[in-house]
């Protein structure tokens, strides 16, 4: 009998030890990092470009943020937005985050949003783009602040770039789902307000692999194809599109053409016209750094996805230092975010009233040359242009644009569709 | 063991899980709650595979349509968020239940292989409306839940939330236990046995089929409503094949024709899936290798592993699903 009660006296001491240690480390500066990414499944990959890119500013910065010891929890959401909206309540129920990071597709950011405001947590969508998280559905979402961007935010300049090369009439094939959509959307208005048409959409479903029904309905008397490719789709597309004959020029959304899939394409790549963001080929000191860094690290190129979470855990870190290494507290943290001009490795970024960053947008082309030192000539998304300081909205009125639904199939209409 | 023995095993699990469960953290009530939820799916697709030997590759679909049911009339009309709720417990059972009275009269005629095939195919294409009807599903994007019910009790509360999902598991469970041991029961399980012959003895098989196929259903669809509220987010994740073929897998890691074997799998899958990965990156190699040894080892699932115990000392006994009717197992 006593021994059992001693036993588990010791067991209760043992237990009151290990949580007065655990507060007492609780009581020094820290800010609680949840990084929700896919490490299994059909995106894992991009999800370890994600964690990466995070990963590699924290091994820099070492001795923390600001003199707050960040203390980074990775967390699979199997790309699944219910298993994410699991995994957020985990750490942030259970681990006590300051805030979560990730997420990557839209669907994710959807369903992580409403997850921020019931249990009043910082969200950072470095990822997920979807329009409206940062347009008609942000006044629900108070702790949620995007650091990457919005779907259609490089499609309007780009629409503008379409008409600037004398296109007139443009086919469209994309993905069937609301990244495609918006991506597509936001081109068209653009394109067709400069006088361009669009005469064509055809959307096969997320993830297809061959193309053959479409390629044959594509218009033939197109100036050139707009694609939005997302995964493994990139890669076959333009290899069936080239073995079908096509001489068309062919643009895109960022992800038809990104340095996640470059390495693997082969020449049927080349030439072709995107814009993002954000391109490994950047010809700034900052990003040959970063290029060179991200390399000898992990031996890839980083993508859009790594510059992302990288740049993000910078400005986690620039808040911070601002802060003293105190935590401001979810609400106070957004505002300060909000207020953050930055000089990052995509260029200068600063945030717009909807909490949407405004950033440079570089029109990209597919060359195989050498960059940055490097002995072998390889695929690369060179900068052809740049449009400067590009917010969601782009030259458009907000009140007017918010006016109007969110790009949908149906949205813009195809009017000139036959 | 007796099966009164068995039974009281159950209720003294379920009743341990009420009292355990709350007092663990909060992430762990989610996945009791989860797991709960997920194992009304399991039960309802071993009624047919375990109970009427009909391996169905299509649940998802009324698990679905259960869930998309619930967020849709909860956010377009604001309807089930109050005492309605279980107006739409209800209707999850009704609407499961409707759509696999359709479902059936194209699947029930075909048998083995073909019946696999059909369901399937079924089962995709509401995964395709979920997909492609952006204006009511909300397509790839799913639609958000805004809150729980809340109707003097409030639902948003973990452990309020908890034993309501437990209540009703349980309420599925006594009723499911109840019908495969009454004489329609029965009579499925001499369907899953030899058709033939109670064909012969005069049994309707496509109408008992058809009516467990229907049974089946209306879990499926309560299953979803519980899912939609746990989860607070439905999407065509939800409906796809691979939430069928989880469901399938859960039954036969547990033991299919025993109903609390698929409760046993849904919660070790759950565990190793959204608990274990939460510790372990490697957990995938763990799942993958509980899933080959139970089938290299255990063709009963882990409700065979009694059984196989117990028949140690007499050998030659046939293995079962653990159906104490058919295999004279001693007590």
């Amino acid at each position: 009998m006593t021994d059992t009660w001693l036993r588990r006296l010791g067991s209760i001491l043992l237990a009151g030890a290990c949580a007065a240690g655990a507060s007492s480390g609780a009581s020094a500066e820290e800010v609680r990092i949840g990084f929700l990414a896919a490490m299994t499944g059909p995106f894992a990959a991009v999800g370890r470009d994600m964690v990466d890119g995070f990963q590699m500013y924290l091994d820099e910065h070492k001795t923390g943020f600001g003199g707050a010891q960040v203390k980074f929890i990775l967390e699979d959401t199997q790309a699944k937005p219910d298993v994410a909206v699991t995994k957020a309540r985990k750490l942030i129920l259970q681990d006590h985050v300051n805030m979560i990071i990730g997420g990557i597709l839209a669907s994710t950011g959807y369903a992580l949003a409403p997850v921020s405001t019931a249990e009043k947590t910082v969200y950072i969508a470095s990822i997920p783009a979807a329009d409206d998280l940062t347009q008609r559905q942000l006044a629900k979402y108070p702790y949620f602040i995007r650091t990457g961007w919005s779907s259609s935010q490089p499609s309007h300049p780009f629409g503008q770039w379409a008409c600037e090369q004398g296109y007139k009439k443009i086919a469209v094939i994309a993905a069937d789902y609301a990244f495609g959509y918006e991506v597509v959307g936001g081109f068209q208005k653009a394109f067709e307000e400069c006088g361009g048409r669009i005469i064509q959409k055809l959307w096969p479903a997320l993830g297809t692999k061959d193309f053959g029904p479409y390629i044959p309905a594509i218009k033939q008397d197109a100036d050139a194809i707009f694609t939005l490719m997302v995964g493994p789709m990139s890669l076959q597309f333009p290899k069936q599109f080239a073995a079908a004959g096509n001489k068309k020029p062919v643009i895109g959304g960022g992800t038809s053409y990104d340095e996640f899939v470059l390495p693997a394409m082969g020449d049927e790549a080349i030439d072709g016209v995107t814009p993002l963001q954000y391109s490994a080929a950047l010809e700034t000191p900052k990003n040959e750094a970063f290029v060179k860094a991200y390399r000898a690290k992990y031996n890839r190129i980083p993508s859009y996805f790594s510059e992302s979470n990288y740049t993000t855990a910078q400005m986690i870190d620039a808040i911070m230092q601002k802060t003293g290494g105190k935590w401001p507290g979810g609400e106070q943290f957004v505002k300060m975010m909000q207020g953050l001009k930055l000089d990052a490795v995509r260029g200068p970024v600063s945030f717009d009233e909807m909490r949407n960053p405004v950033q440079n947008i570089y029109i990209r082309k597919v060359e195989r040359r050498k960059m940055f030192g490097y002995d072998k000539a390889e695929l690369w998304n060179t900068v052809i242009k740049t449009y400067p300081n590009v917010g969601q909205f782009w030259k458009y009125d907000k009140a007017e644009f918010l006016k109007q639904p969110v790009y949908s199939r149906d949205y813009p209409p195809c009017k000139f569709c036959e | 063991m007796t099966s009164r023995r068995k039974v009281l095993l159950v209720v003294a699990a379920v009743a341990l899980l009420a009292i355990v469960v709350p007092f663990t953290t909060s992430f762990m009530i989610l996945l009791a709650t989860r797991a709960l939820a997920f194992s009304i799916l399991v039960m309802s697709l071993d009624l047919l595979l375990g109970f009427t030997g009909l391996a169905s590759l299509g649940q998802a679909a009324y698990f679905g349509v259960g869930a998309y049911m619930t967020a849709i009339l909860a956010t377009k009309f604001h309807f089930g968020l109050g005492f309605d709720f279980w107006l739409v417990v209800l209707f999850g059972l009704l609407i499961g239940a409707a759509l696999a009275a359709l479902f059936g009269l194209l699947a029930i005629r075909a048998t083995g292989v073909y019946f696999l095939m059909i369901t399937l195919a079924l089962g995709q294409c509401v995964w395709g409306l979920a997909y492609r009807w952006n204006s009511l599903t909300g397509g790839d994007n799913g639609i958000n839940m805004q809150g729980r019910p809340r109707f003097g009790i409030d639902l948003s509360n973990e452990v309020t939330f908890f034993y309501v999902v437990l209540a009703l598991f349980g309420l599925s469970l006594f009723a499911m236990y109840v019908l495969v041991r009454s004489p329609f029961g029965r009579s499925l399980t001499g369907i899953r046995e030899r058709e033939l012959r109670m064909k012969m003895l005069g049994y309707n098989t496509w109408l008992h089929k058809y009516i467990a196929f229907i049974i089946a259903g209306a879990f499926g669809g309560l299953a979803g409503v519980l899912w939609a509220h746990t989860a607070g987010i439905v999407s065509p994740d939800n409906v796809v094949l691979t939430t069928s073929v989880d469901a399938l897998l859960m039954a036969v890691l547990g033991g299919a024709g025993t109903l609390i074997g698929g409760v046993i799998g849904a919660f070790i899958v759950t565990g190793i899936r959204e608990y274990l990965s939460t510790v372990v990156p490697w957990w995938q190699y763990v799942l993958g290798a509980v899933y080959v040894l139970t089938i290299f080892y255990l063709p009963g699932g882990l409700m065979g592993i009694p059984e196989r115990l117990r028949r140690r000392g007499a050998p030659g006994a046939k293995a079962s699903g653990g159906d104490e009717k058919l295999v004279a197992a001693p007590s």
